[in-house]
């Protein structure tokens, strides 16, 4: 078994995130989705930093999990105010751009 | 794909580092349960569900980290991914309201299969691409820096604050706008809407006209039928409680029930709270119900 497998992995995750960001409805739950694909780039990250034998990976990946905590503050925020005017968590009821 | 090979195998040429058998077992127990547990979450109608399941992934992930020689990244994970940021998510699952579930419409038609296909497309691309580019790499494995040095974490923070200190400062920066972004868009003008103090609240019933709340409609009455007219705080009959029906009839005919309206022919508050036999007593007879007034009325 060669470190590969774990890029397949992450692959496979990364494909599965997409899909839920593009079939869900809920809001927050489109937001779940992209973490884990962020998750996956971070399985990514760190299986290079191992198969290049540098730490580079691990810090990159260091640096995609902050920028996600402040995406995830940020994105919540805008879901609950969206939410306060709206009544509703589901992208299709934000259209208001649409008109 | 041939580039990003050659570019992997220009690691120095000695690997030093061999997948074992307990890292192949580790992973072929928790990728596959990652992988189901991300489907789930996909799949999951409620959206409660779905952060559990999501959770389920990252414990898995983070303790793939450390199966790839990266401790404080797979307790990173544990720790600020399922430990804060689900929790977070599980917090404005239950603001938002945890049983609105997906629409079912379709706002574009088509769009989910659409998306699956993409889905689909993408995962053959990118696993085609990375199976057949990468099978016969051979990791350098990370065992000096993990070892040397202090450790995996040690490593870690001094490459961050020599190598990789200015983007680690625009980090900070980073986060202070996305807390001011979270608080700015958070808060809602409706909080700032004229409300009354409780001092205000307080003034208004201690120096007000009236300390005690104003009694409930219906406390002061006597009866509920319809030919009892109301009586204002006078005594007089308001205008207003009569009927039609009453007022076509003629006064004469009325005289009858004027006595048991105005309360001088039967006093309700001896009959209600001492009983018939104190009633009966005080008019030292049976008690003699007024004209018009029936038991399933009082």
């Amino acid at each position: 078994m060669s470190p590969t497998y774990y890029l397949l992995l992450s692959a496979l995750l990364f494909s599965i995130g997409a899909v839920g960001v593009l079939v869900r409805r809920n809001a927050v739950v489109v937001f779940m989705c992209i973490e884990l694909m962020l998750n996956a780039v971070n399985l990514t990250l760190v299986t290079f930093a191992r198969i290049n034998g540098t730490l580079d990976g691990q810090i990159m990946a260091f640096f995609v999990m902050v920028v996600a905590a402040a995406e995830v503050v940020v994105g919540l925020a805008i879901i609950m105010s969206i939410f306060k005017t709206r009544r509703s968590a589901s992208v299709d009821d934000a259209n208001l751009l649409k008109y | 794909m041939t580039v990003l090979a050659a570019v992997l195998t220009q690691a120095p040429a000695v690997p030093t580092d061999v997948v074992g058998t307990g890292e192949a077992v580790t992973f072929w127990v928790l990728g596959p349960l990652a992988l189901a547990a991300a489907l789930a979450m996909v799949l999951a109608r409620s959206a409660v569900h779905s952060a559990l399941w999501l959770v389920l992934t990252m414990l898995c992930l983070g303790a793939l980290y450390m199966a790839q020689q990266a401790p404080f990244l797979g307790f990173v994970q544990i720790i600020v991914y399922t430990g804060a940021i689900m929790m977070l998510f599980l917090f404005v699952l239950m603001l938002v309201g945890r049983d609105r579930s997906d629409s079912v419409v379709e706002v574009l038609r088509g769009q989910r299969v659409a998306g699956l296909l993409a889905g689909v497309g993408l995962a053959a691309l990118l696993v085609g691409a990375v199976g057949r580019s990468l099978t016969d790499v051979a990791p350098v494995g990370l065992l000096a820096q993990n070892t040397t040095g202090g450790g995996n974490t040690a490593n870690i923070g001094r490459s961050l604050f020599t190598d990789y200190l200015l983007p680690f400062e625009l980090t900070s920066a980073l986060l202070i706008t996305a807390a001011v972004g979270g608080m700015v868009l958070a808060f809602s003008s409706s909080d700032r809407a004229k409300r009354s103090t409780q001092r205000e609240r307080v003034e208004t019933r201690i120096r007000g006209e009236r300390m005690s709340p104003l009694p409930g409609p219906g406390v002061l009455a006597t009866a509920n039928s319809v030919a009892t007219p109301a009586l204002l705080p006078d005594g007089t009959v308001a205008p207003e409680s009569l009927s039609d029906i009453i007022e076509s009839t003629t006064r004469e005919s009325l005289d009858a029930d004027v006595p048991s309206v105005s309360g001088a022919a039967h006093q309700a508050d001896t009959y209600a709270l001492r009983g018939p036999e104190a009633a009966a007593d005080e008019s030292g007879g049976p008690v003699s119900r007024p004209a018009g007034e029936d038991d399933s009325q009082r």
